[in-house]
């Protein structure tokens, strides 16, 4: 053992386990005295806050503070700090907005906000959408269901095929799987394929027109442009909600998949709709 | 007479399993069936090969019961390895989500993991350190035999078994979804009859000691294993759908569900990993500094406190939420008194020092020990403060709740966990030394860095999150969507990886340096570890 002298030795307790012992040291004053501060502390501050459990309910603090009443004070000092422009904001006609500057920087800025908390899950936070998984793009000039700024705003308040709202968009590509012929659905692919760019099996797209003006041309048009009444796509413009190449336009074709949006009406208020309309309307493609 | 008992227990047991098996509801409950069946099999068979055997004639009463630690430490090493590798890939999955690989079909999944993680550095790590070296820690200052036989054995196998049921339910999705407290039932129930058989041999010990007093050391662990049985319990308090399935419904619900796993979490921060480790602590620290423990008042006193007040604490894990502000204050409030308790701990194990600081220089086993109670220190000072309302509500639900889980966790549990490892293995295995005390020298500041990539990353990760989901403009809007913060935290979430990288490093060479001592290093002259008074 290399015991170095400690300087006042103090007694050990006398006792020793497996050849441990222990000083009797007094325990260190400033340990002693920042303990009694932390009781002291913690006493002051059950007496300022809500703390000890009553009969009936607990002691309510002297400062009457309370997390929730603090945080609904928060939201009523926000909601009054704009409630000016909000109601400017609600009250004006949609197309008129674009010719006050002071609301159209108001609500672009409060659009982007809404937008982070409401829609970025799904249209990501720079509105690019995530094109595969059927979630649009909202930065282009490609619309489903209208670029204008009426189209927008009524998009977003009642969404688009969803259950909760009656004056949601609404309509329904039929799953060809179970209507064509395989054959066939591989034909109106490749002519599908061909408006926009080169299709896998050139000879096919002759038969495929036919097939398309009998079965498709009622939602997307004799030309493929789409129907915006219907929310049918424009298959021209290679832009694609479901994915490009010939998989995943034959899966949409033979199955079918119809997007959902919620309705907002019940979550935001028409000031933040309009707010986040105006944004999306902002963001490139508005028309 | 007591083997054909068994054989029969062991025989009914594998059937039960085999039938369970067959009518199981879901494939976690099946895995776990399947798992029961082999174990019971396993000790069919082997307590069928030993029946009307001659049993050994000499008295083992004299000494102490080793073989138990030595697989306790054994098994310590495996499972840190295990889950300190589990951390990495997961930080790493943090970083990359790729690694969530489909050809896994969700087995390999960050919520399936993460369970897995935190359940094996914490109970299968940590719990096997408690487990080996209370059993240890009881002998030598008792100067008694554990008490009740094979019994220590069947909390060491039984042990093992919770914690392969618990992974296996994580992998194929049974949870309960309370965290730390995953397990469903099933594993739940025989966690409870090996922590009660743990806790009769332990107190059977100290009862049986040939000491007039107990050490401050068993006090701690006591202290950890009744409270440990009681959190366990209620928080587990629940009914189980179908007796062929691993799905159970919880007995709280609501804001009360949310305090009873609240207050289970907390308590097994403060009596699984403080109070445990404190025992440790008490143990290993003088024993290898060779000098007596700093204060024995002190000792009394932050035991009594510490323990009478962390129990109050759990709440703080729940501020700003549906539970009552007066909760949350009672919560926050003894938090901040439980800071002082906590760092009785701290002073008396670096004052025990005071006389031996040169040590440390020599010493690289020591100076782990040492730097683990600093880390203990350092985390038990954060601690109180996140609970604080304000600043918890800037820490909250960030990684800075990360970080100071793991300052603790890495720094205090694994760091004296590994100095007591070092301590144990050539006694237990009786060789004069270890096998590299340069390889201690290379662990400890592998170990050290990592820890310290980690702690810092994740401090400016957490409170940059913070600071910028509170962030708003000028008209009162939100500046960041949320998964601006999540991409913002990328870099950090490198660094942290890398952290655990180096940490799982440490402790691969630690494996290497503990065979090797077993392996290479000659015998020591024998002492029989006989159960003696030592004075
Ligand atoms: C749950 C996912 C989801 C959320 C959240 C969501 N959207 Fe959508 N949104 C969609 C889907 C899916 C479509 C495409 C529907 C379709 O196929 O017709 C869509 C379409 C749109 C369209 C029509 C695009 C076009 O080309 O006509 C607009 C505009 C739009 N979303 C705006 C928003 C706004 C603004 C928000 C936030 C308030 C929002 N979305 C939130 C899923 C979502
Ligand atoms: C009842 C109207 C309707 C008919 C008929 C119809 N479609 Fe559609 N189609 C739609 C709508 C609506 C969508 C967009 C679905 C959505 O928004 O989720 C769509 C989407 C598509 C897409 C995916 C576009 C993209 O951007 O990914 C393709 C390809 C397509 N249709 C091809 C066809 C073909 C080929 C036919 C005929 C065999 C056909 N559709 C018939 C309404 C129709």
């Amino acid at each position: 053992m290399s015991k170095k002298p400690v300087k006042k030795e103090v007694p050990t307790t006398g006792h020793s386990w497996d050849g441990i012992e222990e000083y009797d040291n007094p325990m260190p004053r400033w340990w002693l005295w920042t303990f009694y501060a932390c009781i002291v502390f913690a006493i002051g501050y059950s007496i300022a806050y809500p703390a000890w459990p009553m009969i009936n309910r607990a002691t309510p603090g002297l400062l009457g503070y309370s997390t929730r009443q603090d945080g609904e004070a928060a939201l009523i000092a926000a909601a009054q700090a704009n409630d000016v422009i909000n109601t400017k904001l609600a009250e004006t006609e949609l197309a008129d907005i674009s010719k006050d500057p002071e609301l159209v920087t108001y609500a672009t800025n409060a659009g982007a906000a809404v937008f982070r908390t409401w829609c970025a899950q799904c249209h990501g936070s720079g509105a690019a959408g995530v094109q595969a998984n059927g979630y649009p793009n909202l930065l282009d000039d490609d619309w489903l269901w209208g670029g204008a700024i009426d189209d927008i705003h009524t998009t977003i308040s009642h969404g688009i095929r969803n259950t909760m709202d009656d004056d949601a968009r609404y309509s329904e590509m039929p799953a060809f799987g179970d209507i064509l012929e395989q054959e066939q659905i591989a034909q109106v692919t490749n002519f599908v394929m061909s408006l926009s760019g080169d299709a896998d099996s050139p000879d096919m797209i002759a038969d495929g027109a036919i097939v398309f003006e009998e079965n498709c041309a009622a939602c997307h048009a004799e030309d493929g442009t789409g129907d915006r009444a219907q929310g049918a796509p424009n298959l021209t413009d290679a832009v694609w909600l479901y994915g490009d190449g010939y998989d995943h336009i034959f899966a949409q074709i033979s199955k079918a998949r119809n997007g959902v949006m919620p309705n907002w009406n019940t979550r935001l208020s028409e000031p933040e709709i309009r707010a986040v309309s105006i944004y999306v309307h902002s963001l490139g493609g508005g028309e | 007479m007591g083997n054909y008992v068994k054989v029969l227990v062991f025989g009914v047991i594998t059937l039960g399993a085999m039938i369970a098996a067959n009518f199981a509801r879901d494939l976690a409950y099946q895995v776990n069936a399947l798992v029961i069946m082999a174990a019971a099999f396993g000790m069919f068979i082997y307590t069928l090969r030993n029946t009307d055997e001659p049993v050994p004639a000499h008295k083992l009463e004299a000494e102490y019961m080793d073989g138990v630690i030595r697989y306790g430490v054994i098994a310590t090493v495996i499972w840190g390895l295990v889950g300190f590798a589990a951390g990495t890939f997961i930080a790493f999955q943090l970083a990359f989500p790729n690694l969530n690989f489909d050809w896994l079909n969700g087995v390999g999944n960050f919520g399936r993991l993460r369970p897995l993680h935190t359940s094996a550095v914490i109970f299968a790590f940590g719990g096997n350190a408690l487990i080996a070296t209370s059993f240890y820690v009881v002998q030598r200052t008792s100067a008694a035999r554990l008490w009740g036989g094979n019994l220590a054995w069947f909390v060491f196998w039984g042990y093992q078994l919770f914690i392969v049921l618990a992974a296996t339910g994580y992998m194929f999705g049974a949870t309960q979804s309370k965290e730390y407290a995953e397990p469903e039932w099933l594993a739940d129930w025989l966690l409870t009859v090996v922590w009660l058989a743990y806790l009769a041999v332990f107190l059977g010990t100290v009862i049986r000691r040939n000491q007039p007093h107990i050490y401050v050391a068993n006090w701690f662990y006591m202290g950890f294993i009744v409270t440990v049985a009681m959190l366990h319990v209620f928080n587990n308090l629940s009914v189980p759908v179908s007796l062929f399935g691993s799905k159970s419904v919880q007995v709280f619900s609501g804001v009360q569900d949310a305090m009873t796993q609240w207050w289970y979490g907390h308590n097994a921060v403060g009596f699984f990993l403080t109070a445990g480790f404190l025992g440790m602590m008490y143990y290993f620290i003088p024993k290898q500094a060779e000098r007596p423990v700093f204060s024995y008042k002190l000792s009394i006193i932050h035991f009594w406190a510490l323990i009478f007040i962390y129990i109050w604490a759990g709440p703080h894990h729940l501020h700003y939420t549906a539970l009552p502000d007066w909760a949350a204050t009672l919560g926050m409030v003894f938090s901040i008194v439980l800071w002082m308790p906590s760092w009785g701990g701290m002073i008396n194990g670096l004052m025990t020092l005071s006389g031996a600081w040169d040590k440390l220089r020599t010493d690289p086993i020591l100076r782990m020990l040492v730097i683990s109670v600093g880390f203990y220190g350092m985390s038990t000072f954060e601690g109180p403060m996140m609970s604080i309302r304000i600043v918890n509500s800037l820490s909250h639900y960030t990684d800075w709740t990360i970080g100071h889980v793991h300052s603790g966790a890495l720094g205090w549990n694994g760091m004296i966990t590994f100095g007591a490892l070092y301590f144990l293995v050539p006694r237990l295995w009786n060789r004069q030394a270890l096998y590299s005390l340069n390889a201690v020298s290379w662990h400890f500041w592998l170990a050290t860095i990592g820890i310290v990539l980690y702690a810092a990353s994740m401090w400016v990760s957490g409170i940059m999150e913070g600071l910028m989901w509170r962030e708003v403009d000028a008209n009162g809007f939100l500046v960041n969507s949320f998964a601006d913060t999540v991409s913002a935290k990328f870099p950090m979430y490198v660094v942290r990886g890398l952290g655990g990288v180096l940490y799982l490093a440490g402790a691969l060479i630690m494996t290497w340096n503990l065979y090797m001592t077993v392996k290479r290093v000659p015998m020591a002259a024998r002492v029989t570890a006989t159960a003696q008074p030592a004075e």
